[in-house]
């Protein structure tokens, strides 16, 4: 099956060159890092984590996000995913990738990376981490390479894929749980100390990931023949919907808790978010755009007719990943950080070539979800009797 | 205070007779040229505890007196001397509002407002970095002190992200150009690990005192917490004192006289 990687148009070759030399930039950029250590990023004592980690945990909500189809599809045999299952198992494959990457790029000596796993420490969530993103790599690799190369040899999947499935449906909140675990058991930083901050991260990982998923397929419907279907299209943008409510209400809860209750712990952070904190005012523009795209993408989505519309759909969408994108990539570290331990500000932004060496993460995951993509494509359109492009 | 003066003459006979004995040839010329290194002799009678802590008499400093103990910490230590943001610090100086931030204070004395406080790790009871170090390279001895294994160290800044006490620095970069007097007898640590006082681990295997508990004078004192009659702890009974942010859970070791 994989040979159908190896052919294509130019057009399939020149995204993969374009990945390539983004890498290949990028990766000029972390050899310097790897030279010089991370003071070439914007990180500092006090905001010791930033943009890498941020696109981590952005990502392990793509990843989660798979579950969106998986569970309709396997659970209550929902058939209007059948053409788009293998997508999202395979988006979820590049996310995971993604953010094992954005992991590798953040530690000072990834030499001793596998001390995690020769030291191993259960106490750490960080091991747990590892343990779950791994095994959701695995999971997403297996299942979705034995259901694809099922359906090319027109046979049923084999039995043993099914509880494969379905441990990788728990599997798939608990990845995004894990991760929120991370942040949300630490003493000192009250921003993230918040028993809701897993469910805020699953909701927000359930509107942006499958948003995410649905852009990209629309792009190749447009590109190549491949049609997810208008049943499912819709069906996805209503869990889109749906999804976005609940991870906006779920931020109101916690807008509630810290200004009703009018604990400065709880106030400071989102106030520095909003409004600054003690004249630090560079994250509220990021956080208003945020809020405005958020907001405005829910009033697009929310009346069915406009949903429908692909002409608002689509414009929607993207909003929706921009905002959530600020939300979690932007601002949810840096106030973890802010104020720090001493009631002080130390302002961060990443710097240039962070954000190249970011991009280099990026551009992996393109280049895997470009390959993958092409295999699954090519093998519909093997087996449904076209010529795939 | 009686006692804490004879300890110290006790510990500097000791490291007296450290520094008669030889030097450790395998270190090269370079080392022969500094100052002699301990030997197996000075780790004979190291000082023990069950759970190690600090008395901080804030009232005994003032700037001089702090610039002595952090110098003696920085130097011994080979802490790099960083500007900006990525500095790197195992004991420096807040004011009342940034040490004692959960007592929100307001209105407070004179003396305590325009004091300086020195802070430093807490080395507690419950440390939060040690729980979330996924390989155990930051841990807790069994006398309490919180320490690293530098080799060990992935540079994850878990540990920086789980102090509520703001105690760790990062190695950003080499330190090795930022160390004005390099100490052969300390190691100091390369690019991408984490750092933090160690209560001198190092010190205390050799019976002495930590460097800046002898550098000031009797203004901090070091003992035991759990011995009833250790100089902390008749410190402790005597004088009210405070520690940083006791919400958190962590049970700090560090108590600060006001």
């Amino acid at each position: 099956m994989i040979e159908k990687a190896l052919k294509g148009s130019p057009r399939y070759f020149g995204a993969l060159m374009a990945f390539l030399a983004i890498m290949g930039i990028g990766g000029g950029f972390y050899l310097v890092q790897l030279n010089q250590g991370l003071m070439i990023t914007g990180l500092s004592r006090d905001v010791s984590w930033g943009f890498y980690i941020a696109q981590f945990t952005y990502m392990v909500g793509v990843a989660a996000s798979a579950v969106m189809l998986v569970l309709p599809y396997y659970f209550h045999h929902y058939k209007a995913y059948s053409k788009m299952i293998i997508m999202g198992e395979f988006l979820a494959i590049a996310a995971v990738i993604m953010c094992l990457g954005f992991i590798v790029i953040d530690i000072g000596q990834p030499q001793r990376m596998l001390n995690v796993l020769i030291n191993s420490t259960p106490g750490s969530v960080l091991f747990w981490d590892m343990v779950v993103l791994n095994g959701y790599l695995v999971l997403n690799a297996v299942i979705g390479w034995t259901s694809l190369m099922s359906y090319w040899k027109r046979v049923s999947p084999p039995t043993w894929v099914k509880p494969l499935v379905y441990t990788s449906i728990v599997w798939a909140f608990s990845i995004h749980t894990v991760t929120a675990f991370l942040y949300a058991g630490l003493p000192g930083r009250h921003y993230w100390l918040t028993a809701i901050l897993a469910a805020r991260f699953l909701s927000s990982a359930f509107c942006s990931g499958p948003s995410i998923l649905l852009l990209l397929m629309l792009l190749a419907k447009k590109l190549t023949k491949f049609d997810p279907g208008n049943e499912a299209i819709k069906s996805l943008s209503t869990t889109i919907t749906y999804a976005m409510c609940v991870n906006v209400f779920f931020f109101l809860l916690e807008v509630f808790t810290a200004f009703y209750s009018n604990m400065p712990g709880h106030m400071d952070p989102i106030l520095f978010l909003f409004s600054g904190f003690e004249g630090h005012t560079y994250m509220t523009p990021f956080m208003w755009t945020a809020a405005f795209l958020g907001l405005t993408s829910l009033f697009l989505l929310i009346p069915p007719k406009w949903r429908e519309n692909r002409d608002i759909l689509v414009p929607a969408l993207i909003m929706l990943v921009i905002g959530t994108w600020l939300d979690k990539g932007m601002g949810l570290i840096a106030a973890g950080f802010t104020p720090n331990p001493f009631e002080k500000v130390t302002e961060y932004l990443p710097t240039g070539p962070e954000l190249m060496i970011a991009l280099m993460i990026y551009a992996v995951g393109g280049f895997v979800l470009t390959v993958l993509w092409k295999i699954a494509l090519e093998v519909r359109a093997e087996v449904e009797g076209e010529p795939g492009k | 205070m009686q006692s804490s003066r004879r300890d110290f003459l006790k510990l500097a006979g000791v490291s007296a007779l450290g520094l008669s004995a030889g030097t450790l040839g395998f270190l090269g010329e370079g080392a022969q040229a500094a100052d002699a290194l301990p030997t197996a002799t000075n780790f004979a009678k190291p000082i023990t505890a069950k759970r190690w802590a600090m008395v901080i008499d804030t009232a005994k400093f003032d700037d001089a007196l702090i610039a002595k103990v952090i110098d003696s910490c920085h130097t011994a230590h080979n802490v790099p001397t960083i500007p900006g943001k990525q500095e790197i610090k195992w004991i420096w100086t807040e004011e009342f509002h940034g040490t004692f931030t959960t007592e929100r204070p307001v209105h407070l004395a004179d003396a305590q407002e325009h004091r300086k406080y020195l802070l430093l790790c807490n080395h507690c009871e419950s440390p939060p970095c040690v729980r979330v170090c996924p390989t155990k390279a930051t841990f807790k001895n069994n006398e309490g002190l919180v320490i690293m294994d530098y080799h060990r160290c992935i540079g994850c800044r878990y540990c920086m992200a789980g102090c509520p006490y703001g105690a760790r620095s990062f190695n950003f970069q080499d330190p090795e150009k930022f160390i004005k007097n390099m100490n052969l007898q300390y190691p100091h640590r390369t690019r991408g690990v984490v750092e933090k006082c160690t209560f001198c681990v190092e010190k205390l295997a050799q019976g002495l005192m930590p460097n800046c508990v002898q550098a000031s004078g009797g203004a901090m004192v070091f003992g035991d917490l759990q011995d009833p009659n250790s100089p902390v702890r008749k410190i402790l009974k005597e004088k009210f004192a405070l520690r940083r942010n006791p919400s958190a859970g962590t049970e700090p070791g560090v108590f600060y006289i006001l």
